[in-house]
């Protein structure tokens, strides 16, 4: 692995534009082999941040440090360069055969024939279009071309690998398949990649850490699992797919929980947290963690459900909406609650428009806020 | 009508016959224009590369000036480029007044804008990520111009096709520099204009008509390869 | 998928041909052999040559052949070399020119001398010009009132005669302005004034030019902005057709009208005034006024023109093609004396 030190390290990046700030990052570290992506909406600045830890973005603030050297100055600009490789949303392949295409890198570098044509026929054929290789680039399908970009991208063994959206312009037919075979390539090769996405899904799938960006600014990075289960605002926790936020106060301590009253509700919800009574927070409740029962029709067993879950609901489902895989189930329980259930339970439990379920999560599941934004404690 | 028709016999008789006088005009006209169209490709090419890719501060008037240039008329061109070359004025000593050399000279003056302005517009019209692209892939400079190039090299057959097609016909500054000397620099358009103004329409007419067989046969073939590239 | 023997390019350790230091290692070679020769690549270079080492020089080897190649073509298609001493620029009409006499002179007197003329033909009035300004070495023009002031101005010398020819009024058959047989050209060009029936004009300030506006002049009629005066600014030729198909009348000179007679609709109405005299002088640019003159060239060219080979040559011309001479070669007559 890496010495000490970080693979890239950028200081103070911060690009204006027509007087707006559309980047601002103090401090951005990635780590060698690691996979790091970025989520955010569009004009969160992800592709900007891409195009200027690439250098390809002048003018702007901050330094970038590539193993420990200045880009720019110790560092030569060209040389830092041709250590990335960048692929688009759009193939943006050359008007030639797809061999040329894929060989483009290298020969820009200079590489001898001999290396460069082995090293072009391997990656065509790890992307699954070996068999193209003498075909001419603009009479490929959307999928091939994408493959052909990111074989060329590949074919030049970067130090780091740049991907802006690299499946966004595919359909989901081809999507699939080159998300798995993008998956076994960096596992296997484990090429630092930088990539930029707005599905969740796909960025959860492929990468180690997760940024999350909104306008110009990292909110929050970290682990897959700590972003999406301990988001550090309102912002980061719908983005992230949270799916219930809801704002209350803390009534009381419990102990290691507090029971925190939703507002807009007479309910009271248990988390788990230390906050001051009297504190406004907000509530994040992954709907995955959210599981529903229903009676079971059974004359008499009426009893109430011994459970570890701390929080029992009952409530009515407002919609029902299809999710790929599972299903979207609104409820209202005297606040907003959404749970995801598999398209067999949700059959099982017969869950309709107007259906009475108990919903239940553990306190463990809740995540505070602090509301007025600042990271909460996280457990 | 019947003017055209001897023409067309007339034009016939001087080709099957390789007609000396007309064979030479015929090879000077091309030699004279295929250079200056060469030229006109390496300057236009180039510096319309360099323009359409690259920030420099006057960029736009730049641009303003190539275009306008695509517009020169010729024979002003012509009058310019003859009063540089007098034997009194600021080029003289170069003693190339009324040569051929001074004819490739005022022709490549007329193509290089034309080419270069086709050039900054193909340029333009490439796909704008496909620079960064090209960068992105670690490419210096010079490579990056160099793969745009290429990449936009179907339109660029169109500058050339424009370049040569504008200069072959080209008639007024010829005239001005080359003097349309019988034998040494007398070019096709050049011959048709003495031709017609001394009455002779066959001969005129038989001129143009081998010249715009030279023309067509010149583009037939740019056609071919450009159309050669078309997506399948 | 991935096995490695049939990938080796996945061994490769990221950054293998972007490597800022010098021993890289390469697909498929192993051992030590690959670390000399990834060191010698250039690629390690990269760093300190904006260009690269080898990528960028590559492009550079054609485009250099390339200009090479266009200069030599340049040159060669510069033609015949010749020396500057060798060249002689000859400014002369349009009309003489089209007459084809030159056609006939020219080679003969390149080949007893050896000078490379450059025949560059223009109206009178440009002719003149550029021996003004130096840009011609000798001049055959038939504009005598110019050329007499020409001379006086110290821009000529040795202006002599070289041949004569004869302007005609030529019209419709049908003759509007009944000119047809009067004896003086001055008073045809009057009646057709008169008349106001149309006139072509070359309006070139060529010799045919000017003689036409000597007559205007003589007739006391000032033609200029009538509705019945058009003016062509063309050669002869031309104006000649013009006039054929719009049944004007014009004056032309006789070589070009009978060179073009049998497609024209238009009669020789008046001739064989003296005033009609198309009188050709050959005159030497000065030298003292311009010294890049190739004066030498310029005295060959008008001896020859007065050499009474060439004098035999002009009488001559023409009379296969149309039956009677173009030209009556004049040299060492007085000019007073000429005349049918």
């Amino acid at each position: 692995m890496s010495p000490a030190g970080p693979l890239i390290e950028a200081r103070g990046l911060r690009v204006e534009r027509g007087g707006a700030v559309i980047l601002d990052v103090p401090l951005l570290t990635v780590e060698e082999g690691e996979v790091l992506s970025f989520i955010g909406p569009n004009g969160a600045g992800k592709t900007t941040l891409l195009q200027t830890l690439s250098y390809l973005l002048r003018p702007f603030e901050g330094t970038l440090l590539f193993r420990g050297r200045k880009v720019g100055s110790d560092l030569p600009v060209l040389a830092y360069r041709r250590a990335l490789a960048m692929a688009s949303q759009e193939p943006l392949l050359f008007d030639t055969t797809v061999f040329e295409n894929v060989s483009s890198g290298l020969r820009i570098r200079g590489v001898p024939k001999r290396e460069m044509r082995s090293a072009v026929l391997d990656w065509l054929a790890l992307f699954g279009v070996g068999g193209l290789k003498d075909r001419s680039a603009r009479s490929l399908s959307g999928g091939e071309a994408q493959r052909v970009s990111l074989a060329r991208a590949f074919a030049i063994r970067p130090d780091v690998m740049l991907l802006d959206e690299p499946f966004g312009s595919l359909d989901p037919r081809s999507r699939e398949p080159l998300i798995e075979d993008m998956q076994a390539i960096l596992k296997k090769t484990r090429t630092t990649t930088l990539f930029v996405t707005h599905d969740l899904m796909e960025s959860l799938r492929l990468s180690d850490r997760i940024a999350v960006m909104d306008r110009g600014r990292i909110c929050q990075i970290g682990p897959a699992d700590k972003v999406l289960n301990a988001p550090v605002d309102e912002f980061v926790a719908s983005f992230v797919g949270t799916g219930t936020i809801l704002k209350g106060r803390i009534l009381r301590e419990n102990g290691d929980t507090v029971l925190v009253s939703v507002s807009g509700s007479g309910e009271a919800i248990e988390s788990v947290g230390a906050f001051p009574v009297g504190e406004t927070v907000l509530l994040c409740i992954r709907p995955e963690n959210v599981t529903l029962s229903v009676p079971s029709g059974r004359a008499g067993s009426e009893d109430p459900l011994l459970t570890s879950a701390r929080n029992l609901f009952s409530g009515a489902v407002t919609r029902v909406s299809p999710m790929g895989f599972y299903q979207r189930i609104d409820l209202d329980c005297g606040f907003p609650l959404v749970s995801y259930v598999t398209l067999q339970s949700c059959e099982a439990l017969k869950l309709t428009e107007g259906r009475r379920v108990t919903a239940s999560f553990k306190a463990t599941a809740v995540h505070m806020i602090k509301k007025t934004g600042d990271p909460g404690e996280n457990p | 009508m019947e003017l055209i028709l001897e023409g067309l016999r007339k034009a016939f008789w001087l080709l099957v016959t390789f007609d000396p006088e007309v064979m030479g005009i015929t090879l000077l006209s091309l030699k004279v224009s295929g250079i200056a169209t060469l030229v006109s490709l390496v300057i236009g090419i180039s510096v319309g590369a360099v323009v359409a890719l690259t920030r420099f501060p006057g960029r736009r008037i730049a641009v303003t000036l190539i275009n306008t240039g695509m517009g020169l008329p010729p024979v002003v061109v012509g009058l310019f480029v003859s009063i540089l070359l007098w034997r009194n004025g600021p080029l003289g000593f170069l003693e190339v007044l009324y040569t051929p050399t001074a004819m490739i000279i005022a022709q490549a003056v007329i193509a290089t804008p034309i080419v270069m302005g086709i050039t900054v517009a193909a340029m333009q019209q490439l796909p704008r990520k496909l620079r960064q692209q090209i960068l992105a892939l670690g490419a210096t400079r010079v490579q990056l111009v160099l793969i745009m190039t290429r990449e936009a090299r179907l339109p660029l057959l169109a500058a050339v096709m424009a370049g040569f097609g504008g200069v072959i016909s080209e008639v007024g500054a010829s005239i001005m520099v080359g003097g349309n000397i019988k034998g040494y620099s007398r070019v096709l358009t050049t011959a048709t204009v003495m031709e017609a103004s001394r009455g002779n329409f066959d001969t005129a007419i038989a001129l143009g008509i081998i010249l715009l067989i030279l023309a067509y046969g010149v583009n037939l073939v740019l056609t071919h390869i450009q159309q050669r590239e078309r997506p399948r | 998928m991935l096995l490695d023997p049939v990938f080796p390019c996945l061994l490769l350790p990221a950054g293998t041909f972007g490597r800022i230091d010098a021993d890289a290692s390469m697909c498929r070679r192993t051992g030590s052999k690959e670390r000399q020769d990834g060191g010698g690549r250039g690629r390690g270079r990269s760093d300190h040559l904006p260009g690269g080492g080898d990528p960028a020089m590559k492009p550079m080897k054609p485009l250099s052949i390339i200009s090479a190649a266009l200069l030599f073509l340049t040159v060669l298609g510069a033609g015949p070399v010749a020396g500057q001493q060798k060249n002689l620029i000859l400014a002369t009409t349009t009309s003489t020119q089209d007459s084809g006499l030159l056609d006939v002179l020219i080679p003969l007197f390149e080949k007893r001398t050896g000078y490379f003329v450059k025949t560059i033909a223009v109206g009178s009035g440009q002719a003149m010009v550029m021996g003004e300004k130096g840009e011609a070495d000798v001049l055959l023009v038939h504009s005598p009132e110019a050329e007499v002031k020409f001379v006086a101005a110290g821009y000529g010398i040795n202006r002599r005669l070289v041949m004569h020819n004869d302007f005609v009024i030529v019209g419709p058959a049908a003759d509007p302005a009944g000119v047809s047989g009067l004896k003086r050209a001055a008073e045809a060009f009057g009646k057709i004034a008169a008349r106001q029936t149309t006139f072509l004009s070359r309006g070139d300030n060529s010799g045919t030019h000017a003689e036409e506006r000597g007559l205007w002049k003589a007739a006391g009629v000032n033609p200029e902005g009538q509705k019945w005066y058009q003016q062509t600014g063309l050669g002869m030729g031309e104006t000649l057709n013009i006039a054929s198909e719009k049944r004007t009348y014009t004056l032309s000179d006789r070589g070009t009208y009978l060179a073009l007679k049998k497609r024209l609709d238009l009669a020789v109405l008046v001739e064989g005034d003296r005033q009609l005299l198309n009188i050709y002088h050959v005159i030497e640019v000065n030298p003292a006024k311009w010294h890049k003159v190739n004066s030498a060239g310029a005295r060959a060219f008008a001896a020859f023109m007065l050499a009474p080979e060439t004098q035999a040559v002009i009488k001559t011309f023409g009379v296969d093609t149309f039956g009677s001479p173009l030209f009556f070669p004049d040299a060492g007559k007085e000019e007073e004396r000429l005349g049918r």
